[in-house]
């Protein structure tokens, strides 16, 4: 099995795609829906309403676009690279999301949450250590 | 019992789910191109391959299925969702995708496993 001389390169760049624009994108389209609110009387009229500002809210394309990122290049990777690799390597996206949180609005993160995502890390670690492709190419 | 009943079909339809896709992109080959009309073609591909949309089908399953089980707000349930899915991957992956999932392999999603726990719980 003759591997491609950057195989652990593009895996890994795509990999950060993965860990990057899905919790960017879950942040925007939370961020989205919690400038529009929610319905309080469910007529047609203010669903209507509600579903306009979400087809002209900013935050909601923006988020689509990088849910879209991280899915095409989810899909991407899983055709040169084990799924057991892939899955795990992306939870450091936990990672990602408190320290976004952390950094950028000022959340609190507790130590057993840190912990968490230091033990994530590792865990992470080990296996981007293994070889990304063990079956055969197609 | 509706617990366990979201249980398994979080942890089921999603490795499942995600089997099927990642099969499916196996299919269809290694990518090499990934400039914009490559990439556009390999999209269409993509859509014509029914087990592409057989996994979709089962990831918006168990999505659905995680929501019905997080309002129920039984932290016992969702912690072990959450970490039994990385568990169930590799399992998945050596039985039906014929991945060689070696020690070092299992030992980093085990200790994945555990951070993901950790960091469910201190949600509490």
């Amino acid at each position: 099995m003759k591997d491609s001389p950057f195989l652990h390169l593009k895996t890994y760049i795509f990999l950060l795609f993965i860990v990057l624009f899905a919790p960017l994108g879950n942040v925007l389209l939370s961020r989205g829906m919690k400038g529009i609110g929610s319905a309080a009387r469910w007529e047609p009229r203010e669903l209507l309403h509600i579903l306009v500002r979400i087809l002209t809210s900013g935050y909601i394309w923006l988020g689509i676009a990088f849910l879209l990122v991280f899915f095409i290049a989810y899909m991407l990777v899983l055709t040169w690279a084990d799924y057991s690799y892939v899955q795990p390597a992306s939870a450091f996206s936990f990672a990602v999301v408190a320290i976004f949180g952390f950094w950028l609005l000022g959340e609190k993160v507790n130590l057993l949450r840190w912990t968490g995502i230091a033990v994530i890390c590792l865990g992470v670690f080990v296996v981007g250590h293994t070889h990304p492709r063990t079956t055969e190419k197609s | 019992m509706r617990e366990l009943v979201f249980l398994f079909l979080v942890i089921g339809a999603g490795t499942g789910g995600e089997l099927c896709v990642s099969h499916a992109m196996k299919t269809l080959g290694e990518v090499h191109d990934f400039r914009p009309a490559a990439l556009a073609r390999f999209a269409w591909r993509a859509a014509r391959v029914a087990r592409m949309w057989v996994g979709v089908s089962l990831m918006t399953l168990a999505f659905f299925s995680l929501l019905a089980l997080l309002s129920m707000e039984n932290v016992s349930f969702v912690v072990p969702v959450t970490a039994l899915s990385y568990v169930g991957a590799p399992v998945g992956a050596a039985l039906f995708l014929g991945e060689k999932i070696n020690s070092q392999r299992w030992l980093g999603v085990l200790v994945v496993c555990l951070g993901v726990t950790l960091v469910w719980l201190s949600r509490r």
